[in-house]
């Protein structure tokens, strides 16, 4: 990362993560988030969870009964990478112990993945695995082309996005009939995204008939609306109308991963990236344009942050030790985040628990 | 259903299907005793019609009049000719109805082991009803769609004409033409492969649908419903061993259809070894399998999709699993070590031979599974070409292949007709320098392609009763059927459960979810 290089040195990270899964792994939220208010039995104790650990050990199908036993466990093994899977039939710590054909995955957000190595045809500044403020704006635009149509065409409100700490956004929509989307239904949305279509074997082709789709139409429009800026002040190309294809034809499918299976792992929000360091933060689609990837945190510094601060605020009440590093503005992201998700659920709790019967 | 005491010819009793529509979602199954003749009879009535209905659309446009005259043509000589007319109108033939009721719960029986058996069982009774629906009169369609309680509102003309520049861009008809029609809101998840092919207006989560579209909101349903009812027979089968004269006749009955699964022969196996690969893929390999294995060979890896077609159709034509692992290593560690091979790869290929896991020894893909599911995206190279292959890139591609303009043009037509294995027969018939439509039976199968291409360049596939079958452009109808039938396939129903690896479940979710 060209920029501003922080002061992070992938060698220290086994001495830092215990540290951060101490005290800066935000538990609380990201159970309440994964929870789903309880609503639904078993949906966090039959949660897969894998693990990567130091030597590129790989753990599958872990599973936790609450908030404490994943706590306890993440910081007793330290992972290098969390991934998130579906919910399953069954615990999928206990898969072994069901038949194979019964242990089946039944519900998962639906997630997209977005990189930025495959924009190298377009981008003239840096390339491969690096990105820089140059094209960030990229991903800016792909992260606004599909936010608007997840909520627009498909009424999805939910939408988490998070910085995959290096050169991608990864975007977990959460609500209820995206989690129970099936596989068909995945493929349907991916296709209904994607601008270009086809394999390797095909011709990149954007569909830009006379009349195009209205979803392309607002696509368009996006673009067209953050190119000019783009396109003159960062990039040297110019602003005409094949170029808003180029642009376009980067969107959806050529560089977005829609996962189609509902048994997919993905990286977890607020994971380090062992490379940068930097924290997977969460994304405020409201302001993308003003997410700056340079200045998402890094292990080192938050962790150093944590022996610069007090660790009790003024009036006395002690604030969750994350709160008091520059992590604490996507805290507040990902808070609002919740407390809108929190509603779906309050309205489903009342109702049921006018007939709850416990057993 | 009660098989246990009647005979032939015993009396039915009541029809309780409470809808007057002969049309149906197979949501009751019949309580008419039905006896073991007639169980059979039934099963294999239908499977003609069924099998009628796959022909069709192999030949034809689905939409097209010769499409529909050439299922009215087969279903006259079938105990369902009846069909045809009564669709029309709204009497009841009671007769009728149980025919077609029982018959298609036996083949639920019959086709729900395995996740090939339940593929071809669903599309093809999914276009058998698309083509019966689409005899209906337009009240009875109506009528349909409210006693299936799917009496969506249409929306109203206020509400129209907020949308309309929308509804017309989606629809590609004037704006003129859009308030004439009527429009139905309906959850999007309804209409999926309308918003797929992005051929619908989307809003805060709603479809628009044009009249003529519902259709396809039918089969939607009737899709789910299938799927789920298979996985829950195929749940519920071993409770039926019981009853031991049933289940031979039902694995009887599976084994009946052709175009299905592909069983590694014993004998085969071994007959291949990794340094015959490239040779034996130049000549005997369909383009599928050849583009795979150059893929292979230019980028030293495959993804996912792209090992598990080509892995397992490597293991059908006789590849061992030494040499299997030969193969994929000798290539893969051109660019990784190999103990990262041995990580990540090697567990999937003992799978794939039934050694890991479930230790399910797992079938080549047909065609429409190639075709069907799966479609490759960026950076793969599985799937089929005559499908997923752009039509100016095939064409080049074909070209650079110095395939002859005759057949060339006859590929693209089959290709645009969505006849994807024509067009793989034709260009079968191109390599092997034999007359354009000399292949008289269309393969269905990759490694069908494969064995046919053995025999051809063996001399053995030469028309009956004419010498030497040279350059003559008349087509020969009477091409080997009998051999083919011989090394043709059996329907795999030993294993229910298909997945394809451990970690991709997504078949047996979209099954049972
Ligand atoms: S039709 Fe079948 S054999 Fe031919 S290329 Fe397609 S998938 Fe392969
Ligand atoms: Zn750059």
């Amino acid at each position: 990362m060209p920029e501003k290089t922080s002061s992070y040195d992938p060698e220290s990270l086994p001495d830092l993560l215990p540290i951060y899964y101490k005290k800066l792994f935000p538990y609380g939220p990201y159970f309440r988030w994964l929870n789903y208010g309880g609503v639904e039995k078993n949906c966090f104790s039959h949660r897969e969870f894998s693990f990567t650990l130091k030597d590129d050990i790989y753990i599958r199908y872990q599973s936790f009964s609450n908030e404490k036993d994943l706590t306890e466990e993440i910081q007793k093994r330290c992972p290098y990478k969390i991934d998130i899977g579906a919910i399953f039939s069954h615990r999928p710590k206990e898969h072994k112990t069901v038949k194979a054909s019964s242990f089946v995955a039944l519900k998962k957000e639906l997630v997209f993945d977005i990189d930025m190595t495959d924009y190298d045809d377009v981008r003239s500044c840096c390339s491969g695995a690096d990105i820089c403020s140059k094209c960030w704006p990229l991903m800016q635009i792909a992260i606004k082309i599909i936010d608007r149509a997840l909520r627009d065409d498909f009424g999805f409100e939910h939408l988490l996005w998070v910085y995959s700490g290096r050169r991608g956004v990864h975007c977990w929509v959460c609500d209820e009939t995206a989690r129970k989307l099936s596989q068909p239904g995945r493929t349907a949305i991916a296709e209904y995204l994607s601008v270009v279509k086809g394999g390797e074997s095909q011709t990149r082709k954007v569909m830009l008939d006379d009349r195009p789709h209205p979803s392309i139409t607002s696509a368009i429009d996006i673009v067209r609306k953050r190119f000019t800026d783009y396109a003159v002040k960062k990039q040297d190309f110019l602003g005409d109308d094949d170029k808003i294809k180029d642009v376009l034809q980067l969107i959806p499918e050529e560089n977005v991963n829609v996962s189609k299976g509902v048994n997919h792992l993905l990286k977890s929000p607020f994971c380090i990236h062992p490379k940068t360091g930097r924290v997977c933060v969460p994304i405020d689609p409201d302001n993308v344009d003003s997410f700056d990837a340079f200045k998402v945190p890094t292990i080192s510094e938050i962790v150093d942050e944590l022996n610069h601060v007090e660790p009790t605020s003024e009036d006395g009440k002690r604030i969750k030790d994350y709160k008091r590093t520059s992590m604490k503005g996507y805290m507040e992201i990902f808070d609002k985040f919740l407390t809108n998700l929190e509603k779906t659920w309050k309205g489903k709790l009342i109702e049921q628990s006018g007939k709850l019967t416990y057993d | 259903m009660d098989f246990s005491t009647r005979r032939k010819g015993a009396k039915k009793e009541v029809v309780t299907n409470n809808t007057s529509q002969k049309l149906q979602f197979y949501k009751i199954p019949p309580t008419e005793t039905v006896s073991l003749h007639e169980f059979e009879e039934f099963a294999l009535e239908r499977l003609k019609v069924l099998k009628a209905i796959e022909t069709a659309g192999e030949k034809f446009v689905k939409t097209s009049s010769e499409y529909e005259a050439y299922v009215r043509e087969q279903l006259r000589n079938t105990k369902f000719s009846k069909l045809l007319k009564s669709e029309k109108n709204d009497e009841n033939d009671s007769e009728l109805r149980s025919l077609d009721n029982v018959s298609h719960f036996i083949l639920r029986l019959a086709y729900c082991k395995s996740e090939e058996a339940r593929r071809w069982f669903r599309q093809q009774e999914l276009d058998l009803f698309r083509f019966r629906f689409s005899l209906m009169s337009e009240s009875l369609k109506k009528k349909f769609l409210v006693e299936n309680n799917l009496h969506y509102e249409s929306i109203s003309d206020e509400e129209k004409s907020k949308i309309q520049e929308q509804l017309a861009a989606v629809s590609n008809k004037g704006t003129g033409v859009v308030e004439s029609l009527e429009y139905f809101k309906v959850h999007f998840t309804d209409v999926l492969d309308l918003v797929q092919k992005r051929k619908v207006y989307l809003h805060k989560g709603h479809a628009y649908v044009a009249y003529d579209d519902m259709i396809s909101l039918l089969i939607g349903v009737y899709r789910e419903h299938l799927s789920q009812a298979l996985a829950i027979t195929a749940r519920a089968i071993p409770h039926l061993e019981e009853d031991e004269r049933l289940l031979p006749m039902l694995s009887g009955l599976s084994k009946r259809y052709l175009g299905s699964d592909y069983d590694v022969k014993k004998s085969t196996v071994g007959q291949v070894t990794a340094d015959m690969i490239d040779m034996l893929s130049k000549k005997s390999f369909p383009l599928c399998m050849s583009h795979l294995h150059s893929s292979m060979r230019q980028n030293h890896h495959l993804r996912h999709g792209g090992r598990q077609q080509y892995g397992l159709f490597l293991k059908g034509i006789g590849l061992s699993l030494d040499e299997a692992m030969k193969f994929w290593r000798s290539e893969f560690t051109k660019l990784i070590d190999v103990d990262k091979f041995d990580k990540q790869y090697s567990y999937n290929i003992r799978h794939n031979y039934g050694k890991e896991g479930k230790r399910a020894d797992y079938t080549p893909y047909s065609c429409m599974k190639i075709i069907m599911s799966n479609a490759p995206g960026p950076g793969d190279s599985h799937g089929c070409p005559f499908k997923h292959t752009d039509v100016d890139l095939l064409r080049q591609k074909l070209k650079n292949m110095t395939i002859g303009d005759v057949y060339l043009d006859k590929i693209i037509s089959e290709v645009k007709a969505g006849r994807y294995n024509v067009a793989c027969t034709r260009y079968f018939e191109s390599v092997h320098k034999l007359p354009l439509e000399y292949q008289a039976q269309t393969f269905s199968h990759p490694n069908q392609y494969f064995e046919e291409s053995q025999r051809t360049l063996n001399g053995e596939n030469k028309p009956v009763g004419i010498g030497t079958p040279q350059r003559s452009q008349k087509t020969m109808t009477t091409t080997s059927t009998e051999n083919k039938s011989q090394n043709k396939t059996k329907s795999c129903i030993e294993e229910f459960d298909t997945m394809d690896d451990d970690f991709d479940i997504n078949e047996v979710i979209e099954t049972s979810a």
